[in-house]
């Protein structure tokens, strides 16, 4: 059911006076949680609950030709489904835009910050090197979709551990992990999405909220450095804005970051 | 002699089960049900008006139901999104439920569930069914009874209650069979499928066995909904 009018309006009344419907501050959070190794099959997998949002993300690897421009690195795959026992609106189907550019925003974010050290990923020089998939579901979808992800996907990444692989059979032992990591970076890369409503910058919007979104902007940094982006939505940004919205980001990344320290070591 | 199983199970003995209803707070009513390391969750969406208009039935309402694993659900990987494997397990779970459903409470309507299945190590369909019929229950769908579901097992010569993975794989002797069945609380057959080999004297005593293994896991769907009201 897509947020009324009368909501919208009387969010927006609420926004102007720096109040939201439930009680927080323009730039905080609702409560999240993660918890890791939720699916034993899994190379890695983790469960994000932001309010009432929920997300799964689950890794699995495997051994394949390595593409000819990079011959000696891993490959990289980030797929997402809205799946529709997550809310009425989604609905079973090819993959419409929304579970398209919430995966590929967030694949750009992990392959653009180099957090997966894909170049220790080769097993054999331009024949087989390791593919990391990254499978994103919502398991109940109530706004923020992005921001959740994109802290499961660091969260489920850093739970990885790397399959067995056959080195003469060239062939990967499924259900059997060595006790190797996947080999990660130090910085951690979180996507931080500021949405634009009316004349307000807000992060973590709840499903009404993001409804009424004219602009939203998701940034994906570690400490100030910025390593992708992308504006989302035909609202329009002024300079002050988008420096507003940096500004914004790089201190909402501090608090994040310190809060969800515990789950990302 | 009679077979040892790799879990140490009795034969007759369920894995450890586990449901809660209103996992999905979005939904109209939702469910988590697990034998041991399978988990399904369901989530009832409805009734609601039947899209496109030309599905509608006004003598009855519709039950559709759909099944899908989790790309990491299982060791080896499986592509996200429809496959022919979850097509059909989505039909026999509607089969299964469809009888205890008064779905003819809701002309042009219809209830949506939706099971997903977030880790796989065999039984998934029945666990899914168990799922399923308690999210509907939840969601305040009428029902005239509950269903419940559960795999029996032939391993070589014996009968085993909730197959695992390991199970299925069994390749001794006669090897595995697999007889998922799923039954109403007054003891009618809603669904059953078989793969493997078996005499009919022995499938009767199988049937007989899932009957009383329903049993038990009518009374964990039964404590998981009383709790969700308390």
């Amino acid at each position: 059911m897509k947020t009324s009018k009368l909501t919208g309006d009387r969010i927006k009344e609420y926004l102007a006076l720096g109040k939201r419907f439930d009680g927080r501050k323009l730039d905080e959070f609702r409560e999240i949680t993660i918890e890791t190794g939720v699916s034993k099959n899994a190379e890695g997998s983790a469960r994000v609950k932001m309010g009432k949002t929920e997300v799964i993300v689950g890794i699995k690897m495997n051994a394949s030709t390595p593409y000819p421009d990079s011959p000696d690195k891993g490959n990289l795959m980030v797929t997402a489904e809205l799946l529709p026992l997550s809310s009425s609106r989604f609905e079973l189907g090819p993959p419409k835009i929304e579970s398209i550019e919430l995966a590929r925003v967030l694949d750009r974010a992990i392959r653009e910050s180099k957090f997966i050290e894909l170049e220790k990923l080769c097993i054999k020089k331009g024949e087989k090197v390791w593919t990391v998939f990254i499978d994103i579901y919502s398991i109940n979808a109530d706004g923020n979709l992005l921001d959740a992800a994109g802290l499961g996907i660091v969260a489920a990444l850093k739970n990885s551990k790397i399959p067995k692989y056959d080195k003469e059979k060239e062939e990967v032992l499924y259900g059997n992990w060595s006790d190797e990591k996947l080999p990660l970076k130090k910085e951690v890369p979180l996507s931080i999405t500021i949405y634009k409503i009316g004349e307000n910058l807000i992060i973590d919007p709840t499903q009404e909220e993001e409804d009424i979104n004219d602009a939203r902007v998701t940034i994906g940094s570690h400490k100030g450095v910025i390593s992708s982006m992308q504006k989302g939505n035909s609202g329009e940004l002024s300079e002050e804005e988008m420096y507003n919205i940096l500004d914004m980001t790089e201190k909402v990344w501090k608090d994040l970051f310190s809060s969800m320290e515990k789950y990302l070591k | 002699m009679t077979i040892k199983r790799f879990d140490g199970r009795k034969l007759d003995e369920i894995r450890k089960m586990s449901a809660k209803v209103g996992v999905v707070p979005n939904a109209d009513g939702s469910a988590m049900f697990s034998f041991g390391d399978t988990i399904a969750i369901a989530a009832v969406y409805g009734p609601k008006k039947m899209h496109p208009l030309h599905m509608q039935n006004p003598k009855k309402g519709t039950l559709r139901f759909t099944y899908n694993m989790l790309s990491f659900s299982v060791t080896d990987r499986i592509r996200p999104g429809p496959s022919r494997r979850g097509t059909e397990i989505g039909k026999i779970s509607e089969w299964a439920i469809d009888p205890v459903l008064m779905i003819d409470k809701y002309p042009n309507n219809v209830v949506d569930v939706h099971v997903n299945i977030l880790q796989a190590n065999a039984s998934t369909r029945c666990a899914g069914i168990n799922a399923g019929a308690l999210a509907l229950a939840h969601a305040g769908i009428t029902m005239k009874d509950m269903v419940s579901s559960v795999s029996i097992g032939k391993l070589d010569k014996d009968l085993v209650v909730d197959l695992s993975k390991k199970e299925e794989d069994f390749e001794e002797g006669e090897g595995a069979t697999d007889i998922p069945m799923t039954f109403t609380n007054n003891g009618k057959l809603t669904h059953i499928q078989l793969d493997g080999n078996i005499k009919t004297e022995q499938l009767k005593e199988a049937v007989k066995l899932a009957r009383k293994a329903c049993k038990e896991v009518y009374e964990v769907q039964k404590k998981a909904l009383k709790e969700s009201i308390k």
